[in-house]
């Protein structure tokens, strides 16, 4: 009961004390609302204007999710044959491990002239930041199958399918999962990356418009509308999680 | 002509085969020969490193032999014949299964967990006394336990040739003491035919029908030991002046003794 209350309380107090020095900057220092605006006005501006931020809510959530799928769709069968095949492995894996490091909003402009404004442009840019750490995690996944339980299919003379759907693939998903995490929160930086170099809905383009408007309030709203849309997807893979959770390993005793 | 028939098997792993590169090619094994029968348990007995374990993987068709040859049951071995059971050191146990789906796991990859896959693998967890746990994770089980439940999974598909790589080496020696007795008994019950390296000079001896001791690198088979102790064995074998004996000649063979030594030789 005591630690209920104190894993409650420590983040309610965390909370507390960054609205009061968020108040006091704001009365002390007696800031003008378009620089930094009480907390109040914020969340007045957040449910005066709920029905456009959710609706462009709506479509960063759109492009986040349809990247990470196709992120997903490609990149694990791209990790399984990197994984199985040596020779695809020298070819690709350091190529792109050493692809990873390039910052990718700096791709966002030449995707655009390639794939306009709409929303193709969005999807490949949150599928070249999700892309990576899926591909990476699910090849060192692949590749780490225990040895004892490769040879054991083998002298049973099990077929490559057999091995990878029983053997190297519930003994990946650990690492899937992993990189489906990181990807997910990569995905919504990469949707909002889109909407900032070019286009015409979404939270970044809301985002992008109220501060030109000087409309200070509703840019820390969609600010905060962003953060909970992060936190919703993250907690969707973690929901995946959960269903498979038979197959990830477990979790070690708490004393 | 014998069940099992190893000859002049030799294997060199070239650089390449090695994981470090740069290597000048290795002698893991050389002109290694040797005979069984069927429902025998013979061990490999040698340091660590010696090889043994590279020609059970030959025998098993894991890897291939540079030459000699190699035959079971009258059929050369060059791959793997689908027809054996593997213990490893690690219980090596898919933590995403539960215990009864992990022992039935080589059924489903021949193609054959029906029926009567399942009620055989309910009695082999029976005769390892695991039947109270079939349901549960293999995290759940002490190590002991887990290693029972590898050896029920390499017994599922009753295979012709039952293959133990130091099994129960990473076990405490009590526990060891009794999958010793339970391997005695399940091979009793199966007539399983037990292939089974160990660098335990004691365990080699209180199981096997024959011990065949290895050199150190390259390895040969240095000395051939038959343990006519007969069975059913008890843990009192041990104490048996013909088992100090083998134990004795064992010894020696592997070089931990000076042949004939005394007590006391060469001590101050």
């Amino acid at each position: 009961m005591k630690r209920n209350l104190s894993r409650i309380g420590y983040p309610l107090a965390g909370i507390t004390l960054i609205l009061v020095v968020w108040v006091l900057i704001c009365w002390l220092g007696n800031l003008p609302t378009v620089v930094l605006p009480t907390p109040d006005k914020v969340v007045r501006a957040f449910v005066a204007r709920f029905d456009i931020l959710f609706s462009e809510g709506w479509i960063t959530f759109k492009e986040t999710i349809y990247g990470f799928l196709l992120a997903m769709v490609i990149g694990l069968p791209m990790a399984v044959a990197i994984a199985n095949s040596r020779p695809l492995n020298l070819m690709f894996y350091p190529l792109l491990v050493a692809l990873q490091s390039v910052p990718k909003v700096a791709l966002a402009p030449i995707v655009m002239i390639w794939l306009g404004t709409g929303i193709e442009s969005k999807l490949a840019i949150v599928w070249l930041v999700a892309f990576f750490p899926i591909i990476v995690d699910t090849t060192a996944g692949l590749r780490s199958t225990p040895r004892e339980l490769l040879e054991l299919a083998h002298s049973l003379r099990a077929t490559p399918m057999q091995i990878f759907l029983k053997v190297q693939f519930p003994a990946a998903l650990p690492f899937v999962l992993t990189g489906a995490k990181v990807a997910m929160t990569l995905a919504v930086i990469g949707a909002v990356i889109g909407e900032f170099v070019s286009s015409s809905e979404g939270l970044g383009f809301l985002l992008l418009s109220a501060t030109s408007q000087l409309d200070t309030p509703l840019a820390f709203a969609a600010l905060f509308a962003l953060s909970l849309l992060g936190v919703f997807s993250y907690l969707l893979v973690e929901a995946v999680e959960m269903l498979v959770a038979d197959w990830l390993p477990p979790m070690p005793e708490k004393h | 002509m014998a069940f099992g028939s190893v000859k002049n098997v030799r294997k060199v792993f070239s650089s390449g085969e090695l994981k470090s590169s740069g290597d000048e090619p290795v002698v893991a094994l050389d002109n290694a020969s040797f005979e069984f029968e069927q429902g025998e348990l013979i061990s490999f007995l040698g340091p660590s490193g010696c090889g043994k374990t590279t020609l059970l993987r030959i025998i098993a068709g894991l890897i291939p032999k540079t030459s000699g040859s190699l035959q079971i049951g009258g059929r050369d071995i060059s791959e793997p014949l689908g027809d054996y059971g593997f213990v490893f050191q690690s219980p090596s146990l898919m933590h995403w299964r539960s215990v009864v789906d992990n022992v039935l796991f080589p059924m489903e990859i021949l193609r054959r967990r029906d029926a009567a896959a399942q009620r055989r693998a309910a009695e082999l967890l029976d005769l390892v006394g695991l039947s109270a746990f079939s349901k549960a994770r293999p995290h759940q089980l002490s190590g002991g336990m887990q290693q029972r439940v590898a050896l029920c999974r390499a017994l599922i598909h009753q295979p012709a040739l039952l293959l133990m790589d130091e099994p129960f080496g990473a076990l405490d020696e009590l526990t060891r003491l009794e999958m010793n007795d339970l391997l005695l008994r399940i091979r009793r019950e199966t007539g399983a035919t037990v292939l089974f390296v160990t660098h335990s000079i004691s365990e080699a001896v209180y199981l096997s029908d024959k011990v065949l001791v290895f050199s150190k690198r390259p390895a040969r088979v240095a000395r051939e030991i038959a343990v006519d102790l007969g069975y059913p064995r008890g843990q009192q074998v041990r104490f048996l002046p013909a088992f100090t004996a083998l134990e004795r000649s064992a010894s020696e063979a592997l070089g931990v003794i000076p042949p004939g030594a005394e007590p006391r030789d060469g001590l101050r």
